[in-house]
C-alpha cells in the first residue's frame, strides 16, 4: 500500500481561530453553487476547510416552502478543520423559509445577514411565520444584518438588461461578493468561473458578474464586519498543488487512477440512485476514456453487467445506496461463489426503505456484513473523509484483483458531498497496478488456488486452451466441476473465509489517529464520523484524559492487530450513526464490553456529542473506580 | 482475438459432463443442434461463451466445450451485455427457459432486445417451470393443471415472439425441438445476425407437460400443425403442401386457403405481419415456425463505439482530469 494514500491526522494541539458559515435558500436558488465557490476561495486564502451541503431530496419544491429549503455550511479556519462545524457562526438566510428552518444551526448571539426584501407577507405566510421575525424582537439573542438584498441586485444587473428571473438568480453571486468581503476572498476565479459556465450565455456572465462585485462594494462602502468571524489573515501556507475535492469527485478519479495504472479497461455499471448517481455522471464525463459507463434498467441489471464484466476481464464496478445494495444480494453472492472480482460501492443514507434519501447514516454496515444467503464473506472498505475515497478505490480494486473476490465499499451521503482541500499525489509516483490473466494452459484448474491468498486464476474468455464453465453451483475444489460431495462442500466453504480472511496480510495498516497510544478509552469509528471523534478526542486529552482514537478503514476483514490495540485500554467506545453495528462486531468477535454512542437522526456528529459523551464515560468510570 | 475460422465437428462441442437431463427431453434435441450449428460456424470455442439463468435449460453451458457461465435467475441477459461490454468480439450466446426469460427475466430481456446487444439468445419454451417440480409459467395454456394451480391456471399467457417485437426485437424466429433441420437453420440465421437475436423453441417436458403445442413429433403432425415461413416464399403447409395462409392485414389476422396460389408471400421485413405471425394461436391454424422479423440495425456495442468510444486512459489523461481545476501554493 502505497504511503499517504490513506490520509491519517494527529490534531493534538490547541485548534487555530475557525468560522463556521452556513447559507441556506430555496433549493433551485443556487445555494451549492454559492457554497462550493466560497470554498474554493476560502481555500485559495490558504485555509483549511469542511463542507457541508444539507439538501432535500426534491429538484425544486415550491419557492418559499420550509420542505424546499436546501443548506451549505463550511467551517474554515487554519490547519486542521476535520467537520463542518458543530455550530455557525455567520447564518446567510434567503428567505423566511431558510431563516426558519435553519436558525437552530446559529450560535447565541450569532450573527444572521438576511435578505429582508424576501420576507414579503407572502413569504412569511408560507413559512408559518405568524409576524415578522425581523420586526417582532424574536431575534433579539443574536446580531442581525438584514439587506434588501432582492432590491440591490435588481438594481445592480439593471444596466446588463437581464429580466426579474436571471436577476433573481444572480442573487447568490451578489451574496458572494459580500461574503468574499466580509472574510477575506478573491473575486477572480470565481469570476473566471462564471465566465468558464456561462461562456455561451453572455448576459448571465454580465449580470452575475455584476451581482458579484456589487455585493463586494457593499461590503465595503458600508464598512460592514462579520466581528470575531473574520479570520482576518489568511491561514498557514503549505507549499504543493491543492485542489478542492468532494467525495464523490474522489472516488470517481480513484477509478480513473486504477484504469490508468493498470491500462485496463473499466466497466462501471449502475442505476441512478440519491446519493449515488453523482459518480455515474463523473465517469460519464470521462468520455470514455479508461471506463466504460452503463446505466442498467436497474439495480440488479447494474450489478450483473458489472459481474460478467469481470468474468470477461475488464473490472466490473456498481455503486448505489441502501435500497439498491439490498436488491444487489444475490448477485452478490453469486460473485462471492463465481470467486469474481467486482467492488460494490454504497453510499449509504437514512434507512429503512426509502429513508431519507440525501441524508448521511451509517447504518449499511451490516448489510454489507451478512446481506447475502448463505455464508458469503467479503472484504469491507470505508474510507474516513471525502479524500480518502481516492486511496480506497485504489486499495479496493487491488484487493479485488489480488485476491478474486467481490469487495464493498461504504461511504455515505455526507462523504460523497462534502468538499475539502486536497495536497495532489504525484501522478508519476503512483505504483503500477498489473492485474495476473491466467494464460497458460498447463496444468489449468478454474477453482486451484494460489497458495498464499487462495485466489483462483483470472482467465477470461477467449483466452486460447482454458475454456470452462462456472458459475452458483457449488463446485469442485480444483476442477470447478458441480459438487454436491458434503466434505467439498465444507472445505470450499472453509477456503472462501480463509481466503478473505488472508486478506487482512496484506491489508491497510491500523494504528491509533490521535489522542493516546494506551489509556482508559479507546473510542473506535469508522465512515464519516472521523472528523468529529478526533476534534472531541482532542479536547478531551487536553482536558487531560487519556483517550485514544482508532478510525477503521478495513471493516472486514478485521485488521490482525485490532485485537492488540484493544487490549490496551481499559474501556471500549464506538460512535456510529445508527443504532450498533460496528459496536456488535467488536463484542462478539473479541468477547469485550465495547459501548456505544450513536445518533441516528440524519445529521453527522457534533464534536460536542460525543465530548459529552466521553466525559460522562470517564465520571463513571470515577464513580465507579475513583 | 482473431475471427479465423476452424475446421469442427459438433463432437469438439462435447464437455466431459454426464448430461443430466430427463431421458426423452427436449433439451437433448436442441443440444445436439447448437454442437452441429456451432461446428458448421467455425468460431474457436474458446472465443465463444454461454451464459445461463436458472432452470434446466440453463444447464445448457455445462454441456457445450465453450466458455461457460451458469449465473443467476434471469439475469443471463444482463450479465452477458456486460460481456459485451468488455470484450465486444467474443461471440455470446444465452439459454434460458420460459421461466428465466419471461418471469423474472421479463425485464432484461426487453432491454436486451431494444438495445439491440449482439447476443444469440435462446429461449426453450416448454410452458412450464420444470426444475422446480411443474409449477405453470408465464406461457402456460390456461387450464394447466400443476402443483400451484391444482384447479388449472388462469392466468393470461405472454407470447414471447409478440412481446420480443413489442420491445423493438429485430430478429424473431420460433422453431421446434424436433425439428431437426429447422432448428439448426434458425440458430445459424440467429448467429449471422448481428445485435440481438431471439429464438424461441418449442420444447418438450415429457414429466411436467408433455405436448403443450399439439402433437409436433410426428411427421403428419408437424406438417399440419406448423407452417414453416421464408421469407420470400409463399406460407405452405400439410402433408400434400396443399393448404396455405393468407394474411389480412386489415384486420392482422391470417385465414387458411385450400388454394395455394393465393397464400401469401412471407416478408421478414414486415413488422406488422411478423407481428401478426407471431401472435397467432387458434387452435384451427397451424402455429408458425422461421425467421418472422429480421431488420438489421446497428448492435449496441457498435453505437457505443461510435457515441463515446473507449481509449486507454494514461497517466497524461490522468494527470490532467487530478488536476483540474488545482492551484499552486
Amino acid at each position: 500500500m502505497p504511503d499517504g494514500v490513506v490520509r491519517t491526522m494527529t490534531a493534538k494541539r490547541e485548534p487555530g481561530p475557525r468560522t463556521v458559515v452556513r447559507f441556506a435558500g430555496d433549493s433551485g436558488d443556487g445555494m451549492q453553487i454559492l457554497g462550493a465557490e466560497f470554498a474554493k476561495a476560502v481555500a485559495l486564502e490558504h485555509h483549511d476547510l469542511l463542507t457541508f451541503p444539507d439538501f432535500p431530496a426534491e429538484i425544486r419544491a415550491p419557492a418559499g416552502s420550509t420542505f424546499g429549503v436546501s443548506a451549505f455550511q463550511i467551517q474554515f479556519g487554519s490547519d486542521g478543520v476535520l467537520t463542518p462545524g458543530d455550530e455557525v457562526d455567520v447564518l446567510l438566510a434567503f428567505n423566511p423559509a431558510a431563516l426558519k428552518t435553519n436558525l437552530y444551526t446559529l450560535k447565541q448571539g450569532g450573527l444572521i445577514v438576511v435578505d429582508e426584501g424576501a420576507f414579503s407577507d407572502r413569504n412569511l405566510k408560507r413559512a408559518d411565520y405568524a409576524a415578522n421575525p425581523l420586526d417582532d424582537g424574536s431575534l433579539d439573542g443574536y446580531r442581525v444584518m438584514p439587506i434588501d438584498m432582492t432590491h440591490l441586485v435588481a438594481e445592480a444587473v439593471a444596466p446588463t438588461g437581464v429580466g426579474k428571473k436571471q436577476s433573481g438568480r444572480a442573487k447568490n453571486f451578489w451574496a458572494l461578493g459580500l461574503c468574499y468581503w466580509l472574510f477575506g476572498g478573491n473575486r477572480k476565479p470565481t469570476i473566471d468561473w462564471i465566465e468558464t459556465k456561462f461562456a455561451k450565455l453572455p448576459d448571465v456572465v454580465a449580470s452575475n458578474v455584476a451581482a458579484l462585485n456589487a455585493g463586494h462594494i457593499y461590503g465595503e462602502a458600508l464598512e460592514l464586519d462579520a466581528g470575531d468571524s473574520a479570520l482576518g489573515s489568511k491561514g498557514e501556507l503549505h507549499h504543493g498543488i491543492f485542489r478542492t475535492i468532494t467525495g464523490t469527485e474522489a472516488m470517481g478519479l480513484g477509478l480513473a487512477a486504477v484504469a490508468a495504472l493498470s491500462g485496463q479497461k473499466l466497466t462501471y455499471c449502475s442505476y441512478p440512485i440519491t446519493p449515488a448517481s453523482a459518480l455515474l455522471h463523473f465517469l460519464a464525463g470521462l468520455n470514455g476514456r479508461g471506463i466504460t459507463t452503463f446505466q442498467a434498467e436497474d439495480e440488479i441489471a447494474a450489478i450483473t453487467a458489472a459481474i460478467g464484466a469481470s468474468y470477461a476481464g475488464a473490472l466490473g464496478i456498481s455503486a448505489s445506496s441502501g435500497p439498491g445494495i439490498a436488491l444487489k444480494a444475490e448477485a452478490l453472492g453469486l460473485a462471492v461463489a463465481a470467486e469474481l472480482p467486482l467492488i460494490v460501492v454504497d453510499v449509504q443514507r437514512s434507512g429503512p426503505s426509502t429513508g431519507m434519501p440525501t441524508k448521511p447514516e451509517q447504518a449499511d454496515l451490516n448489510l454489507a456484513l451478512y446481506g447475502r444467503h448463505g455464508e458469503a464473506p467479503l472484504p469491507i472498505l470505508a474510507p474516513a473523509t471525502p479524500v480518502e475515497c481516492f486511496g480506497i478505490m485504489i486499495e479496493a480494486a487491488r484487493i479485488a484483483m489480488t485476491h478474486m473476490t467481490p469487495v464493498i465499499v461504504l461511504s455515505d451521503a455526507y462523504i460523497a458531498n462534502a468538499a475539502e482541500p486536497w495536497e495532489l499525489p504525484n501522478v508519476d509516483e503512483l505504483p503500477s497496478i498489473e492485474p495476473v490473466f491466467r494464460t497458460d494452459p498447463q496444468g489449468f484448474e478454474p477453482f486451484a488456488r494460489d497458495p498464499e491468498t487462495l485466489a483462483r486464476p483470472w482467465a477470461k474468455p477467449g483466452t486460447p486452451g482454458l475454456a470452462h464453465r462456472l458459475g452458483g453451483i457449488e463446485r469442485a475444489s480444483g476442477s470447478g466441476h458441480i459438487s454436491y460431495d458434503p466434505d467439498n462442500h465444507q472445505q470450499m466453504s472453509d477456503l472462501r473465509a480463509e481466503k478473505v480472511q488472508r486478506v487482512a496480510n496484506d491489508g491497510l495498516p491500523h494504528e491509533i489517529d490521535s489522542g493516546m497510544h494506551e489509556g482508559d478509552v479507546l473510542i473506535i469509528g469508522w465512515g464519516s464520523t472521523y472528523g468529529a471523534i478526533e476534534d472531541a478526542v482532542s479536547r478531551v486529552c487536553r482536558a487531560g484524559y487519556a483517550v485514544g482514537h482508532l478510525h477503521l478503514r478495513q471493516l472486514w476483514p478485521l485488521p490482525p492487530n485490532l485485537g492488540a490495540i484493544l487490549k490496551r485500554f481499559k474501556e471500549v467506545v464506538v460512535a456510529e450513526l445508527n443504532q450498533g453495528q460496528l459496536v456488535r462486531l467488536i463484542r462478539s468477535e473479541f468477547l469485550v464490553d465495547a459501548h456505544a454512542i450513536n445518533q441516528i437522526n440524519g445529521h453527522p456528529f457534533k464534536v460536542s456529542t460525543i465530548e459529552a459523551a466521553l466525559l460522562r464515560l470517564f465520571e463513571q468510570r470515577k464513580a465507579q473506580f475513583g | 482475438m482473431s475471427e479465423q475460422l476452424i475446421s469442427l465437428t459438433h463432437k469438439d462441442f462435447e464437455t466431459d459432463q454426464e448430461v443430466r437431463w430427463c431421458p426423452g427431453c427436449g433439451d437433448y434435441a436442441i443440444l445436439k443442434s447448437v454442437r452441429k450449428t456451432l461446428a458448421k460456424i467455425g468460431r474457436s470455442p474458446d472465443e465463444v461463451v454461454f451464459v445461463s439463468g436458472i432452470g434446466c435449460a440453463a444447464r445448457f453451458p455445462y454441456y457445450v466445450e465453450t466458455y461457460g457461465f451458469h449465473s443467476i435467475h434471469g439475469r443471463a441477459p444482463s450479465l452477458a451485455t456486460g460481456i459485451k461490454l468488455a470484450n465486444p468480439d467474443l461471440d455470446v450466446w444465452v439459454v434460458g427457459g420460459d421461466g428465466d426469460f419471461l418471469a423474472i427475466g421479463g425485464n432484461h430481456l426487453m432491454h436486451v432486445l431494444r438495445r439491440n446487444v449482439d447476443l444469440n439468445l435462446l429461449l426453450l419454451n416448454n410452458a412450464i417451470y420444470g426444475l422446480t417440480k411443474g409449477q405453470y409459467s408465464p406461457t402456460s395454456t390456461p387450464g394447466t393443471r400443476s402443483p400451484s394451480t391444482p384447479g388449472g391456471s388462469f392466468d393470461t399467457p405472454v407470447n414471447a415472439a409478440a412481446l420480443a417485437l413489442g420491445a423493438g426485437g429485430s430478429f424473431v424466429a420460433r422453431t421446434a425441438d424436433t425439428l431437426q433441420d429447422h432448428l439448426p437453420e434458425m440458430l445459424a440465421r440467429a448467429h449471422a445476425f448481428k445485435g440481438a437475436a431471439l429464438v424461441e423453441i418449442l420444447q418438450n417436458c415429457i414429466v411436467y407437460n408433455d405436448a403443450p403445442f399439439g402433437d409436433l413429433t410426428s411427421k403428419k403432425g408437424r406438417a399440419d400443425n406448423t407452417v414453416i415461413v421464408r421469407h420470400g416464399e409463399p406460407m405452405v403447409f400439410g402433408t400434400d403442401r396443399d393448404k396455405g395462409l393468407v394474411y389480412e392485414s386489415d384486420r392482422g389476422g391470417m385465414r387458411v386457403t385450400g388454394d395455394i396460389s393465393e397464400a401469401s408471400v412471407h416478408d421478414e421485413t414486415n413488422w406488422a405481419l411478423a407481428a401478426t405471425l407471431a401472435r397467432l394461436d387458434d387452435p384451427a391454424l397451424p402455429t408458425p415456425l422461421g425467421v418472422f422479423y429480421c431488420a438489421p440495425r446497428d448492435d449496441y456495442t457498435t453505437v457505443l463505439d461510435a457515441h463515446v468510444p473507449y481509449a486507454p486512459l494514461t497517466r497524461d489523461d490522468l494527470q490532467e482530469v487530478l488536476y483540474a481545476g488545482s492551484w499552486k501554493f
